[in-house]
């Protein structure tokens, strides 16, 4: 009863992935994601001094501004501003330079299906470029649920339009301690087991909610060990941006 | 947290605003030792919600909501159009949501807050999912004429006080507007135009074939209600205001519909993470809200049909 995707791709296949850094000369860090046809690029600049007049000084600022490929900026994109910007509030450690303002600006290329997912690991592979301290990765998957209860991952722009109900999460991507195992776990449960972002569009039952976190989950571990590998063969810039 | 000390030593000599002004955090872990909010509520409770249907007296449909201190005021009115070619017999129905200068001291006149279209966008996605499952409103019921005429609405919602929770109170205004919505009687003119027939030229009446035949009220189903929730460690807090947003800022909105079905979860990040037991507790949590507002919705609803 499997569902019959294009390209003859299994439920649970993901899209082939590629993310190169350092693709923008004047940007302190750069990045181009891309998860098959979808394609998002992202550019770092920062730290830059000051905040903005409603965030807290003790702590760095995210900006994000996201650029659509065609139109003009609308609702939509301000909701991705804002998700997106959170999204990286939670991964940037924040208090490492106080008073500080780090723009990231995502710039849509082409959009196939699982946009979020796409913009999030290219903004944290500019980040990464750029040199910004970091707790972890992100790593964010789209997952969307058919009329008859199947879960299929990472979804074209023609398989999310025809679905009833469409997810999308991010997790952290898994902590390489440099101490023993015991530090990783906090307050019982893993913070492997946390989600730190959550959207979903078309009514669903709950249980099939926690399906699709289960299923992103396990797919999540050789995504993030894809993206580690991506991010760290490529020798680093040497040129200094600073001019 | 070396400066624990700091607020321990001087917290029994200052006042108690300067405390909350100055350790806002170390003020709210204390009350949540004790599984209280600095006004007094459950971790679990929402404050106090009324409804009042009808606020606005020349609008189609319009309702005033208000959690705690946060008010919004939701209008609804109608206006013939031509419906698009794609969908003939399909009307149209745009959302808005404002935030004047009056709701916040942080927003202000000629800057538009950042929250304003992402909560705009987040309420056109719950009222208007369409799909395979039809959502709160067929959008065929506002059909006069097919490819000749439809119903626009236009729905505006106002914030007249964010005191957080913005997403919760602003979809419930939405709601009761839509179940006060009244469609005024139609009838086609000389020209072959719409016209409105008022309740005075009720001679005009015979005269006239009304196109839809009395005041009709829009059917809705599945009415969808929310709830938003403040993760700060290992503790939920249901219904948050302004202040206790601004200083935990992980939070969490559950949307559910009146048979409990996911319409919508949206964590947008945030410094916390969110643990699927968490997640659970707050759908709980959410669940018992659903039942307590419709109950609130309906008690409304009658009080207006009584008069």
């Amino acid at each position: 009863m499997d569902l019959e995707r294009e390209g003859g791709r299994g439920a649970n296949q993901l899209r082939p992935i590629d993310c190169t850094r350092n693709v923008l000369s004047r940007a302190h860090g750069s990045a181009s994601c891309s998860h098959g046809e979808t394609r998002v690029l992202a550019a770092v600049y920062g730290p830059k001094a000051g905040t903005k007049k409603n965030e807290n000084p003790e702590k760095a600022c995210i900006e994000v501004i996201w650029k659509p490929k065609t139109g003009q900026i609308g609702k939509s994109e301000k909701e991705f501003e804002m998700i997106l910007k959170r999204t990286l509030q939670n991964i940037c450690l924040l208090t490492v330079h106080p008073n500080t303002t780090t723009s990231i600006i995502v710039q849509v290329v082409h959009d196939d299906g699982s946009l979020l997912p796409c913009a999030i690991h290219a903004a944290c592979a500019a980040l990464v470029d750029a040199g910004i301290p970091l707790k972890y990765l992100a790593v964010a998957i789209c997952c969307c649920l058919t009329e008859s209860g199947q879960i299929i991952l990472d979804p074209s722009k023609l398989e999310e339009q025809r679905m009833k109900g469409f997810v999308c999460i991010a997790f952290p991507s898994s902590i390489q301690s440099v101490i023993s195992q015991g530090s990783a776990d906090v307050g019982g449960e893993s913070v492997g087991n946390g989600v730190i972002t959550s959207l979903t569009h078309g009514v669903m039952p709950v249980d099939d909610y926690f399906q699709c976190v289960e299923q992103g989950r396990a797919a999540i571990i050789p995504l993030s060990n894809i993206l580690k590998k991506r991010l760290q063969s490529q020798p680093a810039s040497k040129q200094s941006k600073a001019g | 947290m070396a400066s624990m000390g700091g607020p321990n030593d001087l917290s029994s000599e200052m006042e108690l605003d300067a405390f909350r002004r100055l350790f806002p955090i170390c003020f709210h872990e204390r009350h949540l030792l004790e599984s209280i909010r600095p006004d007094g509520r459950a971790l679990g409770r929402a404050r106090d919600t009324t409804l009042m249907l009808g606020a606005v007296a020349s609008a189609n449909g319009s309702a005033l909501a208000k959690i705690g201190c946060t008010t919004m005021l939701a209008a609804i009115k109608l206006e013939v159009m031509t419906p698009t070619a794609e969908a003939p017999d399909e009307g149209c129905i745009a959302i808005d949501f404002h935030m004047p200068p009056i709701c916040s001291p942080l927003v202000r006149p000629g800057r538009p807050a950042e929250l304003a279209p992402v909560i705009s966008k987040q309420l056109s996605d719950t009222i208007l999912r369409q799909g395979i499952i039809s959502g709160m409103i067929n959008l065929k019921d506002l059909c006069l004429v097919s490819g000749k005429a439809a119903w626009m609405a236009y729905l505006d919602i106002y914030c007249l006080d964010a005191d957080g929770a913005l997403f919760d109170a602003a979809l419930l205004s939405a709601v009761a507007a839509f179940s006060h919505l009244q469609i005024p009687v139609v009838s086609f003119n000389d020209d072959g135009r719409i016209v409105l027939i008022s309740d005075d030229n009720s001679g005009a009446m015979k005269e006239k074939e009304p196109v839809n035949k009395e005041k009709i009220k829009l059917k809705l189903n599945n009415l969808p209600f929310s709830l938003t929730c403040i993760l700060h460690k290992n503790y939920i807090l249901a219904d948050p205001t302004s202040e206790e947003e601004s200083i935990m800022e992980t939070f969490l909105t559950v949307v559910l519909d009146s048979s409990f079905q996911l319409v919508s979860l949206n964590k947008p990040g945030g410094p916390g993470l969110a643990h699927t037991s968490s997640i659970q507790e707050c759908i709980t949590l959410t669940r018992q809200r659903v039942k307590e507002v419709q109950k609130i919705l309906q008690e409304a609803i009658s009080d207006m049909e009584v008069d």
